[in-house]
């Protein structure tokens, strides 16, 4: 099999913030009734407990993210997706649901610094000061759609499809530029 | 700026971040139908100045249809509901006639 590379292998640039591809992650988008009992089982056995609306859990094995009423996607080790993907697909087979390898169709990209909001602020229609440590956004990122939660302290990490990613690695790149800054502070009210 | 909620998901958001999908509560006439019923299916729409339902979907976020109440001139929006529903709740129909007493809910 030939060698999995991510959409920008890495590239990263420095702004007022650091603004970087995170190279390869392992991504499931898993559709199913939220509330059936077999997925959430299968779920607790790798570790992770129902997601509410909009909200992003860790655990030992990666991040579960709720997506929609009936999606969800779970953020993992590139090189253990396509093994959970079967492990979640046989627990769920006499259920309605579908697991897919969405690992090398996504790009994550992290961006870090004091300053990450502001960065976000300008491409996109979301209340980013109001967004809460815990919280999948997603929405829309300039002209394609992306989703970013807070991954740190002052982190945010965003995932968008593989085939915008140099799109929306411009737009980060040209956002974070020094001189740039919306406000002097990390926010307005800081 | 045309501010919406979506039921689905319970995020506000601006107008960019949906898309709009027309006339809410529209009745299909499908084969069999006269051809006035048909072709006031297909286009016939309201285009009323003030109150109006729509369809929008949760385009950039969670992917979902829903309906949505708002007033075409002034777009505030009286209430957002689950697409799965067949004419406007009457509890929103009632917040509707406590802020446009002259607004008549149609059949
Ligand atoms: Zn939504």
């Amino acid at each position: 099999m030939s060698d999995a590379v991510s959409a920008l292998q890495g590239a990263t640039h420095e702004g007022f913030v650091t603004v970087a591809e995170a190279g390869l992650v392992g991504m499931l988008s898993i559709r199913c009734d939220l509330t059936s009992k077999t997925l959430l089982k299968a779920l607790k056995a790798h570790g992770f407990p129902k997601p509410e609306p909009r909200q992003i859990v860790e655990a030992e094995s990666g991040a579960l993210a709720w997506m929609s009423p009936d999606e969800l996607l779970l953020i993992c080790d590139h090189a253990q997706a396509a093994q959970l993907a079967r492990t979640l697909s046989e627990a769920l087979e006499k259920t309605h649901a579908l697991i897919g390898n969405v690992s090398d169709a996504r790009a994550l990209f992290r961006i870090q610094g004091a300053k990450s909001d502001q960065v976000i602020m300008k491409l996109c229609p979301a209340d980013i000061a109001a967004l809460p440590t815990g919280e999948m956004r997603r929405t829309r990122l300039a002209q394609v759609p992306a989703a970013f939660w807070r991954s740190g302290p002052n982190e945010i990490s965003l995932i968008c499809f593989r085939s915008v990613a140099s799109y929306v690695m411009g737009l980060l790149e040209i956002s974070a530029r020094p001189g740039s800054e919306l406000f002097e502070t990390a926010s307005p009210s800081s | 700026m045309l501010t919406l909620t979506c039921p689905c998901c319970g995020i506000t958001a601006e107008e960019t971040e949906f898309a709009p999908g027309g006339e809410a509560h529209l009745k299909r006439f499908g084969p069999d139908s006269s051809d006035a019923d048909f072709e006031g299916y297909l286009f016939a729409r309201k285009n009323p100045k003030g109150v109006h339902f729509e369809r929008w979907r949760h385009a950039y976020g969670c992917g979902k249809w829903f309906l949505a109440a708002r007033c075409t001139a002034t777009l505030e929006v009286f209430g957002t509901y689950a697409a799965q529903t067949h004419k406007p709740p009457a509890d929103l129909i009632k917040k509707i006639k406590a802020k446009r007493p002259e607004w008549e809910p149609q059949a």
